[in-house]
């Protein structure tokens, strides 16, 4: 499983990179979806069916925002000369990069390795949910009754960014 | 173990072109990486080995199911992610149609 999982991943970083690098915006795009295809897949390989089909969804609608955007644009990618100032701000970069890798490290020493997973306090959610709530879907069940009102936050969040949207695209610039 | 470090690898992509990219679209789509780190990291950590997705089959006992917690949280995050993404994708259209460019440096340089 961790290897599967490792070899995924690999496609994933191979592809972000790519997306980062590309010399035009459309391809940068479509690599962007090999980064959300590929982790749908993990996903499934994870047994998490309702979060595979959420991110399928989420990341096609994504892919059209994004080409529909792209589309209407130049395309072309910014070019960037690099001088002597940038090669210290790379340096400073690397130094914050290992800096953060080290921290990391140090962060994952305490937990469980992968698959040996102990249930805390999720262990209440399994034995009791279909009990109390009537989901035999444990992440329904969790999503829409022991955390109720997290998820209407969450219709809230998207609500105000939905009207956020319509309102940046209809409203007349200033000249 | 080594699953956790490329995920933090890939958020690591993700910052770099945040960081050094000059492009709207390009720091967007820098942002969805680092996202989907974050999602593959907390799902990775609820795994149990052997164990069924969170469905449960009535009538059966004893079988082991991998953690739902931590999925019910990403299910909740992806779709913020998808709401943030429509913003900055709004907001990147609407500066490019006043500009007629994504650099981010042109942009400030015509503030005002």
């Amino acid at each position: 499983m961790e290897l599967t999982i490792s070899i995924i991943l690999g496609f994933m970083i191979i592809g972000a990179i790519y997306a980062l690098h590309a010399k035009d915006l459309l391809s940068a795009v479509i690599a962007i979806g090999m980064v959300g295809y590929g982790l749908v897949i993990c996903f499934l390989l994870l047994k998490a069916p309702d979060l595979a089909i959420v991110q399928i969804v989420v990341e096609t609608i994504t892919l059209v925002i994004m080409v529909a955007v792209v589309l209407d644009s130049t395309r072309s990618e910014i070019e960037t000369i690099p001088d002597r100032r940038s090669i210290v701000q790379m340096i400073l970069g690397f130094i914050i990069f290992a800096g953060l890798f080290y921290f990391f490290i140090q962060a994952i020493e305490n937990l469980d390795p992968l698959g040996a997973h102990t249930l805390r306090m999720s262990e209440i959610y399994v034995n009791g949910a279909v009990e109390k709530t009537g989901s035999v879907n444990l992440v329904t069940g969790v999503l829409f009754d022991f955390r109720a009102y997290d998820t209407l936050g969450e219709a809230v969040i998207l609500y105000t960014a939905a009207l956020g949207a319509l309102t940046l695209l209809r409203m007349k610039g200033k000249k | 173990m080594t699953v956790y470090i490329l995920c933090f690898v890939l958020f690591l992509v993700g910052l770099y072109g945040v960081i050094t990219r000059r492009n709207l679209i390009k720091i967007a789509i820098s942002m969805s990486i680092m996202e989907f780190s974050i999602f593959l990291l907390l799902v990775l950590i609820g795994y149990i080995d052997n164990g069924l997705a969170p469905i449960v089959d009535p009538g059966t006992t004893g079988q082991v199911y991998v953690d739902p917690l931590p999925q019910a949280m990403v299910l909740t995050a992806i779709v913020i992610g998808l709401a943030t993404t429509a913003m900055l994708m709004a907001i990147a259209i609407r500066l490019y149609r006043k500009y007629k460019t994504f650099d981010i440096r042109e942009i400030k340089n015509l503030r005002g």
